[in-house]
């Protein structure tokens, strides 16, 4: 592989790797902080990618359609939280796995009764259409760079949000106390709705941003969702830090992956077997380190 | 003081989390036929120590040594199956099933094995007959069949007991067994736990005083993490570092 | 009429309306019957992981899919497998994947454990798919029922739907007769423990692992069976036997049954197909064809459970279930 592929599969993996990041940070987030395990946290991505679609049909532009979009899922996080999650608090796993399953279902259907169930895509905004030359023949799409950047600026603002804002150290605190946030006089209620809000948000804006290149159709959701928990597993539940390696981690396997050619003795495991090297990474971690590279040990 | 060789024994016995040593550099030793009673202020790390002894929490430093074998290390169920057994300080049981299923599957572990898919569990009589024996010794014979949930506080403090009597331990670890018991519970354990003496080798963590000075051979006070004097009953009463840790704390 | 009495004898009656069915139904009734049959088997052996053991396992299709493809490979092209050594042998592979996987996802606790058991049956969906081991993603179809002769001997005919419908049901009861035995089992009551305490286990002497490794393994062989059955069934395997979407849909059936309990799973399972085949049957509302959106109605079902009916159908009577 030359220099310019190399570069290119490299670009690849970590825009992959970072888009990663922000659903599977909401994931952590959700799960890190309110106890909740999300089964419908890929369905919100797909309604992001849709959102981007029939927002940018109704606008004309991506531009608009985005913040439209973030708007519109945050209420609809607001609003999931209230009405159903916050039942969920007191519950087991159990019950967070039926009725997230359920909400799956429920997302599913009413996707395919608004926006139907076809293929469809999403044009890159004019302003980041072009490509960057890497050498004669070689050239990068701008708006895959974008994203990077997009994703990369998103994780500095999350870390100063969580590390350095109160309104982190309210997250943090609730996290390890309910009691005693709810008696320095923070309505709990309300924060958890923030925080579910907020990782409904990153799933959906990442849905909404990566439109343009993956394109949206029916079963985006389910496929994220599944990628989502194996960067959990690898990077440890509840920490940021851990979905962002593992994130990253997974972009590389999974890009080089697909591109290398790698045999032993006279059988091609790669790229064949490119679509499983993810759950093998994933084995290995849990044979080496069960709770995730930075999760605690239970 | 017998001349033994102690059955059980920590060198050096430490466990940190982050910055705060919970135990610190503990060395003691239990031999067969003796109580000996680790007593100590609230957050001195006794909880800790029967944790680490019992195999639940690996040691940050230092060695564990049961007759003459280094069992550091080893897991919880190893250290069971040796012939350790523990009660737990803050009741940990089978709150569904009932007193006897309690007592009975405690029993159950020490068959060589359990991997066996068809006979009832039940039909088991050697095993049953250790789970009554062992409810009969801790005076809960004809409470086998209430669910566990509904006893009393004292009354499932005594099914704890009876559940590490009956895996037929060597040595007792016993985190607590009177916290919460009433007078008449608390001397009916406590004459158990003489009668006990001569077959087992006791650690007993407690805080009813009476009940140590009644039945304990050897005193471990613990403070911070560390030991702070190791004696007869006489000698720790006797004591002026003792009773100035305890300043007010409980009567001697 | 004593407790125990009542139910041994709607439990009579049952197992009587069940084998005079093919005698008075029609062939589509039985062949949903015999599906229902099917599916309770499933859903029982991933009650033993559930409801027994309580490991929530969201992977569990995995074994359910490749004791069929088991099947479809070892069925010669054109031909017949032999019903008395395929089903075993579909039984022997999906054991040994439970254990591989077992081995594995075991290590991980809680909400990690739901997860890897989720990936790992899609990583087999994404071997099946995508390779050309077996058909990729249209699978392979199984052009014969198995045979079930023996020396010459055949007790009974699988193209036929009744004989299919009885060997079902055959194997329903005796899987149904195995959990309630293992349940009072050492083994049983081993597990029962693990699920209520298993820090308590632990520090009784029991290696835990082990034994839920040997769940797990046990409730794959079972899997195993019911997609053996479900693969000759339909005559056809694909990737999507292996998917999440059969693992989320089994694990609603136990769910929403009842876990822990017999009948629960066996429940779930009727009550989900039923639920599946009326709604698929809903008229047109205005714009919207309630019909085809059948899993709309289904995920609000399945909201309202969560939320208001933890315990499935079989907890509605409000009876605890004894655990002695």
């Amino acid at each position: 592989m030359d220099l310019a592929t190399f570069l290119i599969q490299l670009l690849n993996a970590v825009q992959y790797g970072l888009l990663l990041f922000l659903i599977a940070g909401g994931l952590t987030l959700i799960f890190g902080i309110m106890g909740i395990i999300n089964l419908a946290h890929g369905s919100f991505y797909m309604v992001g990618a849709y959102l981007a679609w029939s927002l940018s049909m109704h606008f004309g532009s991506l531009w608009l359609a985005i913040p439209a979009g973030i708007v519109l899922s945050v209420l609809l996080g607001m609003a999931i939280e209230w009405l159903l999650i916050r039942r969920l608090y007191r519950l087991g796993h159990l019950q967070q796995v039926l009725l997230t399953y359920g909400l799956i279902l429920i997302v599913e259907e009413l996707r395919s009764i608004i926006w139907g169930d076809d293929v469809h895509s999403v044009p890159v905004p004019a302003l980041l259409s072009g490509s960057i030359a890497l050498t004669d023949t070689l050239s990068y799409p701008v708006y895959r760079l974008w994203i990077s950047a997009f994703c990369l600026v998103f994780a500095v603002l999350l870390y100063f949000l969580i590390q350095r804002t109160r309104v982190g150290m309210m997250i943090r605190a609730g996290a390890t106390n309910r009691e005693m946030v709810q008696s320095l006089g923070i309505d709990i209620d309300w924060l958890y709705r923030f925080v579910f809000a907020l990782g409904v948000a990153l799933a959906a804006l990442a849905g909404m941003i990566a439109a343009p290149v993956s394109s949206v159709f029916p079963g985006m959701g389910n496929q994220v969702l599944i990628i989502c928990f194996v960067v959990v597993i690898i990077g440890g539940i509840g920490s940021v830090k851990g979905a962002l390696v593992g994130a990253l981690l997974i972009g590389l396997v999974d890009t080089f992956g697909k591109v290398v050619e790698f045999k032993i003795g006279g059988l091609r495991l790669l790229p064949e077997l490119a679509g499983m090297s993810v759950y093998l990474l994933m084995a290995v971690v849990l044979l080496w380190r069960p709770a995730g590279l930075f999760g605690k040990p239970a | 003081m017998a001349m033994t060789e102690a059955i059980l024994q920590t060198r050096a016995l430490s466990r940190h989390f982050g910055g705060l040593a919970a135990v610190a550099e503990v060395s003691l030793a239990c031999h067969m036929g003796q109580v000996h009673a680790v007593i100590g202020p609230n957050g001195a790390g006794k909880s800790t120590l029967v944790n680490l002894l019992a195999g639940e929490l690996a040691a940050s430093a230092g060695r564990v040594l049961f007759d003459g074998r280094d069992i550091t290390g080893l897991a919880a169920e190893r250290i069971s199956q040796l012939g350790i057994a523990r009660s737990y300080q803050k009741t940990n049981l089978f709150l569904p099933f009932s007193v006897f299923e309690n007592c009975r599957l405690a029993a159950q572990s020490r068959l060589p094995s359990s991997m066996h898919f068809f006979r009832r569990a039940r039909v088991h009589e050697d095993v049953n007959a250790v789970a009554r024996r062992a409810l009969r010794q801790t005076g809960l014979a004809g409470r086998e069949d209430m669910a566990v949930s509904a006893l009393s506080h004292g009354e499932q403090r005594q099914v704890e007991i009876a559940m590490a009597l009956a895996t037929r331990p060597r040595v007792l670890l016993l985190d607590e067994p009177l916290a919460g018991m009433g007078a008449e519970e608390s001397s009916r354990i406590v004459a158990l736990l003489q009668g006990l003496k001569a077959d087992h080798a006791v650690l007993l963590v407690e805080h009813d005083m009476d009940a140590v000075f009644a039945i304990a051979d050897t005193l471990t006070v613990m403070v911070n993490g560390c030991v702070l004097e190791t004696g007869t009953p006489a000698q720790i009463r006797a004591s002026r570092a003792v009773q100035e840790a305890y300043l007010g704390e409980t009567h001697v | 009429m004593s407790r125990p009495r009542f139910f041994a004898l709607v439990a009579l009656v049952l197992v009587v309306a069940m084998v005079a069915l093919p005698f008075v139904a029609e062939k589509f009734t039985v062949q949903f019957a015999t599906r229902v049959l099917i599916m309770a088997i499933f859903a029982m052996s991933l009650n033993l992981l559930v409801g027994h053991a309580g490991l929530v396992s969201l992977g569990h299709a995995a074994f359910f899919g490749m004791a069929g493809y088991c099947l479809a490979l070892a069925s010669p092209q054109y031909q017949a497998a032999n019903f008395w050594t395929s089903l075993p042998l579909a039984m022997v592979v999906s054991g040994v994947l439970a254990f591989a996987i077992g081995a594995l996802v075991l290590r991980a606790s809680g909400v990690y454990f739901i997860m890897a058991t989720l990936a790992f049956t899609q990583m087999l969906y994404f071997l099946m798919h995508d390779t050309g081991i077996a058909g990729g993603s249209d699978g392979i179809f199984i052009d014969a029922r198995p045979d079930a002769g023996l020396f010459g001997w055949r007790p009974f005919d699988l193209e036929k739907f009744g004989d299919f419908y009885f060997v079902a049901l055959a194997l329903f009861l005796l899987v149904f007769a195995f959990i309630g035995v293992l349940r009072a089992s050492l083994f049983g009551r081993v597990i029962a423990g693990i699920r209520v305490n298993e820090t308590r286990m632990r520090s009784l002497g029991y290696a835990t692992f082990r034994y839920k490794l040997a769940c797990f393994v046990l409730a794959g062989m079972l899997a195993g069976m019911a997609g053996y059955l479900a693969a000759a069934q339909f005559g056809v395997v694909n990737p999507d036997m292996l998917g999440w979407h059969l693992s989320g849909t089994v694990l609603m059936m136990v769910i929403l049954g009842g876990m822990g309990t017999l009948a629960g799973p066996a429940l779930g399972a009727a009550a989900m197909l039923l639920l599946e085949l009326g709604l698929q049957s809903l008229p047109v509302v205005g714009d919207i064809h309630l019909g085809k959106h059948w899993q709309l109605p289904l995920g609000i079902v399945i909201v309202l459970f969560a939320l208001y009916l933890p315990k499935g159908l079989t907890g509605i009577p409000g009876r605890a279930h004894g655990d002695d």
